[in-house]
């Protein structure tokens, strides 16, 4: 298996629509208006030798190397700089351009170390392979005068032009003596990461690349996305792992397994050791860009903490015995039929796994589904995006994001709504950022000043800092300013939407009571501000709305996941490029495990379980009968448990008790039942109450397929033997053949062929088209066998969009005299949910400890200072934690991450919960902050139990 | 479950539905339990509007009869 080869063309792709033809070295070809000379060349098989270019940035011209002659035109243009022209004569290779590219090489490698074979980039270097295309031979200038290479100069001065290596950064190192100043790495951070943290100070031979003001890279504003590191054509910046082990023999295409964006990296493996992974160009959901997680975080996958056997234990009190993988599975199957046996075949459920590939979370529902015979079935989108499947499915008809990334290039007004895409959703946020450089307007609505509010070269139009708890009432004044301004989109509506309901909605909306002005007081933005968001919103073109888990995670979550499509539905932004309604999912392979199935009321492909036409597909192909009763939900499986009729529980690749709400509820479920299995990398903390431990594989470790926020369905492919043995989609197979099932998958796309046949969206979807295609969107049959970048074009997938009213109901958890600020949670860049793997990687560096974000004056108040112990008390529980004094937050109100379990922000929210979903309520918990000299005694107690459960006797 | 936090679930729902005609809101109140309420909790659910029924709105109380009734089979499975 060869490394996965890509050509770089030198500058991007031109998107014009009209041709020109011209001949390079005699060789005719017709490429986009706007198209480079180097482009026009490589397109046509001609490499022109290059340094500074490179197609992931705009062309610089300053290497002087890609020169090339046109006839008709004095000089040597550059090619890179230099667009194609109808009939154009160009030459790439003639003596006069042989002899300036070999001066230039000469100058270049005049002022650079002649370390080859022991450099990192041996094998992999531009600048080699350059001095190699123009035939260098001879370098008659030496070191003798000015040079950034040596530390000392010839009479064993102090070379004051030589800096040190910077080995801040955890994952890549600058050396700046190799640097040839080619700004690559400057231009990757401004134009595809939007960072701006690199520039190049100095003039002339001073000149030299700087993070930020001449800082570490570590302390600068650099987020470590990589983007420099992929840029660089030299060892200047190199990553560490490179550099420790070598050159990669060959690369795989897979799909990373962090947040929802999912994009494609190629795994750059040395045999089973993975040395790097690098961005995919051809990823349609990153084009070839990623975060600081997905390129560099996967050190989690051999980390020392990672368990490779199986365990079990009589009690939860007992220490951990490891055992065989038979017995492991045979004592787990004997106590859930046991307790299937004593109450009911109901007594048992599952949890699915937004981390896992579809194919597993498909095995996993249809274990509850067909061996367990019930359709206890859940997963964690329930704590997520439950709101936008009911929000959603009630008025498009299903429940999925509308557009694919690239729409964002199309889009005129950005409306960011409870969602910090810097932080939780990096690489979208990153192409939203080049978007808004172009001149695209945005609008925020967030509590909390998040970053995309103002930073370089972004500023929102507005921001409407509300008061978490009122979504509903600021998407509902929207709306209002929007139809009593006569701003809607009638012939859209009069096309498009169901009209009883629309009128219906109009007699609602226009009501003076949803106005900006009366709403103001309520939910703390002013009305002048709300009106110019919503006009800017209906009249500034293209409008795209993009959500997050702001929305989704309160009592309202699904009302206002429906005020949103109402939004889109009066301005008549659906069903084009550009536009749009855009649930950003937090996780890998979260939209993937809601069309699996995952939920207790609904087969694979939101199908309710009762239609009795659904169960008969999957009665017949798997031969069982299947419950048309609703299963029970993650929360009412723990208030089942309690109540001692829900028992045991088989959760895949999920940390309830770190990540859901009301902690103390979760643990009081958990510690009630008999048998709790769970099936992950490591001992997380539902694991303090398990019987059972299954050890789980990682995402190089598989084959299988992932779902992105697109609807995108990307390839995940096996680069290494899982570290324990068996993939999980095999080991719940071996758990439902232990209890009896005949399952006989041998490889992921046989389930995939299983979920095609049953799944009308999924009908065309095979590995092998995934394999020809790179990825597809569903639905994916033989309507749109291509699959459907964008949903909705020609009516709505449910006929007629339908508007419904959406009253705001003030939550019930309210502020008063003993919790009077509201918290609110989130997450930052470095770490990833509960932390899990981000934790076990050297992202620690930038977050290694959960803070309380609290304005100034709420701090002064309570004598709280930068720094300080603060405790957090909710009705719930307390906790406490490190306080950090900001204006990032509004008076009234505080956010922190929770990202660590010593934290334990969860003890802090409640069970309160959104109205349809029962998605809890985590944005929104009224607390008191007041100071503290350390952990809570809960915080305490916790970190000894949970060290007390994780003990382990060696097998004999 | 407590029986405060079943009639919390229950009247949450009914506050979504009540701005709507009457016999609507009672369908989308009805519909929406019977879809999403396991039995135990509909089993719970008809219990309480037995014996502590003021613990309910008067919109969950009207739709209470066209909740999908919980069988013995279900309730017992």
């Amino acid at each position: 298996m060869p490394l996965v080869s890509e050509i770089d063309y030198g500058t991007p792709a031109s998107k014009s629509k009209e041709q020109v033809t011209l001949t390079i070295d005699r060789v005719d070809i017709s490429v986009p208006r706007g198209t480079s000379l180097m482009r026009a060349a490589a397109e046509a098989g001609i490499q022109v030798p290059k340094l500074c270019a490179t197609d992931m940035v705009d062309a610089f011209g300053s290497c002087r190397l890609c020169l090339v002659e046109i006839e008709g035109r004095r000089g040597t243009p550059s090619s890179c700089t230099t667009p194609a022209e109808d009939g154009m004569v160009v030459r790439t290779q003639t003596e006069q351009l042989k002899q300036l590219r070999r001066g230039v090489m000469e100058l270049y490698i005049s002022d650079h170390p002649l370390d080859c074979l022991t450099c990192a980039a041996n094998g992999d270097c531009e600048l080699q392979d350059m001095a190699g295309a123009v035939g260098l031979r001879d370098v008659r200038y030496g070191y003798e005068g000015d040079n950034h290479v040596t530390a000392r100069d010839n009479s064993g001065g102090i070379n004051m032009r030589w800096m040190p290596k910077d080995e801040s950064n955890p994952y890549f190192t600058y050396d700046p003596s190799k640097c040839i100043v080619c700004s690559r790495c400057v231009r990757a951070c401004e134009e595809v990461q939007g960072t701006f943290a690199l520039t190049i100070e100095g003039r002339g031979f001073e000149s030299r690349v700087s993070a930020g003001m001449h800082e570490a890279f570590l302390t600068s504003e650099c987020v470590s996305c990589g983007a420099c590191v992929q840029a660089c054509p030299t060892a200047t910046l190199s990553e560490k792992s490179l550099i420790e082990i070598g050159q990669p023999e060959h690369s795989v295409v897979t799909t990373c397994a962090y947040c929802g964006v999912g994009c494609s990296f190629k795994a750059e493996m040395r045999g089973q050791e993975l040395v790097r992974m690098v961005p995919y160009k051809d990823g349609k959901a990153n084009r070839g860009h990623s975060c600081v997680k997905g390129r560099f975080a996967w050190g989690y996958a051999s980390h020392k903490d990672r368990i490779l056997n199986p365990m079990i234990r009589e009690t939860v009190d007992q220490p951990w015995r490891e055992v065989s993988w038979d017995e492991a599975l045979d004592f787990a199957a004997n106590r859930l039929r046991t307790i299937q046996d004593e109450s009911g075949k109901d007594s048992i459920g599952v949890i699915t796994s937004s981390r896992c590939t579809n194919e597993e979370t498909f095995l996993v529902q249809k274990l509850a589904r067909a061996v367990f015979g019930n359709n206890n079935t859940d997963t964690c989108a329930r704590v997520c995006h439950s709101p936008t499947g009911y929000g959603l499915g009630q008025t498009f008809g299903t429940s999925a994001g509308t557009q694919d990334f690239d729409s964002v290039e199309q889009t005129d007004v950005v409306i960011v709504i409870g969602a910090n895409p810097t932080d939780g959703h990096p690489v979208f946020a990153s192409r939203l950022k080049k978007r808004l450089r172009q001149g695209a307007k945005l609008i925020v609505i967030d509590p909390r000043r998040i970053d995309l509010v103002k930073s370089p070269h972004i500023r929102a139009s507005q921001h409407l800092a509300l008061k978490p708890g009122t979504n509903v009432a600021v998407v509902t004044a929207l709306a209002h300013v929007i139809v009593t301004e006569g701003l809607h989109d009638m012939a859209f509506i009069r096309e498009r939407c169901e009209m009883d309901a629309f009128e219906d909605y109009m007699e609602f909306v226009s009501d003076p009571a949803n106005s900006p002005e009366a709403t103001e007081a309520l939910t703390s933005v002013p009305a002048s501000e709300l009106r110019a968001a919503a006009r800017l919103y209906a009249t500034g073109g293209n409008g795209a709305i993009y959500y997050g888990l702001g929305v989704t995670e309160h009592s309202q979550g699904s009302t206002t996941v429906i005020g949103i499509a109402n939004l889109a539905m009066l301005t008549g932004n659906i069903g084009r490029d550009g536009v749009g309604v855009n649930p950003l999912r937090g996780q890998n392979n979260v939209q993937g495990s809601c069309d699996m199935g995952s939920f207790p009321h609904e087969l694979p492909g939101y199908r309710h379980v009762k239609i009795p036409e659904v169960r008969d597909i999957f009665e017949k192909a798997w031969g069982v009968t299947i419950s048309d009763e609703p299963g029970l939900r993650i929360p009412n499986m723990l208030d089942a448990a309690v109540d001692g009729t829900f028992r045991g529980i088989y959760i895949q690749g999920e940390d309830i008790l770190q990540s859901d709400p009301d902690t103390k509820h979760v643990s009081a479920g958990l510690a009630a039942m008999d048998c709790v299995i769970v099936h992950d990398l490591f001992l997380n903390e539902t694991a303090n109450y398990a019987h059972v431990f299954l050890p789980g594989s990682t995402f190089l470790e598989k084959d299988g397929t992932f779902t992105n926020a697109e609807r995108r369905i990307n390839r995940v492919r096996k680069v290494m033997s899982p570290k324990n043995g068996y993939a999980d989609w095999e080991v719940t197979q071996l758990l439902a053949n232990a209890m009896g099932a005949n399952w006989n998958y041998t490889h992921p796309s046989q389930i995939m062929d299983e979920i095609a046949v049953t799944t009308p969206s999924f009908a065309n979807v095979t590995y092998e088209l995934l394999d020809e295609k790179g990825s597809v969107q569903w639905p994916c049959n033989g309507n749109t066998p291509d699959g459907s970048p964008v949903m909705h074009v020609d009516g709505f997938v449910r006929g007629k969009g339908r508007f419904i009213r959406t009253d705001y109901v003030a939550t019930d958890e309210k502020t008063g005299p003993r919790f009077p600020l509201l918290l609110t949670t989130g997450r930052i860049l470095s770490q990833y949910n509960v932390g899990a793997q981000t934790r076990r990687t050297d992202n620690v560096v930038w977050h290694d400890e959960d803070v309380l974000e609290i304005h100034p004056h709420d701090a002064e108040q309570r004598g709280v200072k930068e720094g300080d112990w603060v405790k957090l008390a909710s009705r719930a529980g307390e906790t406490s934690l490190r306080a950090h004094v900001t204006d990032r937050v509004s008076p009234g109100v505080v956010y922190t991450t929770f990202h660590h379990p010593g934290t334990q922000a969860n003890v802090i929210t409640t069970d309160y919960s959104d109205w349809a979903t029962n998605c809890p309520e985590y944005k929104v918990t009224a607390v008191q902050v007041s100071a503290s000299n350390g952990p809570t005694e809960w915080q305490e107690n916790y970190k000894e139990f949970s060290e007390r459960s994780r003990r382990i006797e060696a097998a004999e | 479950m407590s029986p405060d936090k079943l009639a919390r679930m229950a009247n949450q729902i009914a506050k979504f539905f009540e701005t709507r005609p009457h016999d609507e809101a009672v369908e989308g109140v009805a519909a929406h339990i019977s879809d999403f309420w396991e039995p135990r909790m509909r089993a719970q659910f008809f219990e309480l509007l037995e014996t502590q029924p003021e613990l309910f709105s008067g919109l969950v109380r009207d739709a209470a009869p066209k909740v999908r009734t919980v069988t013995a089979k279900a309730a017992n499975a």
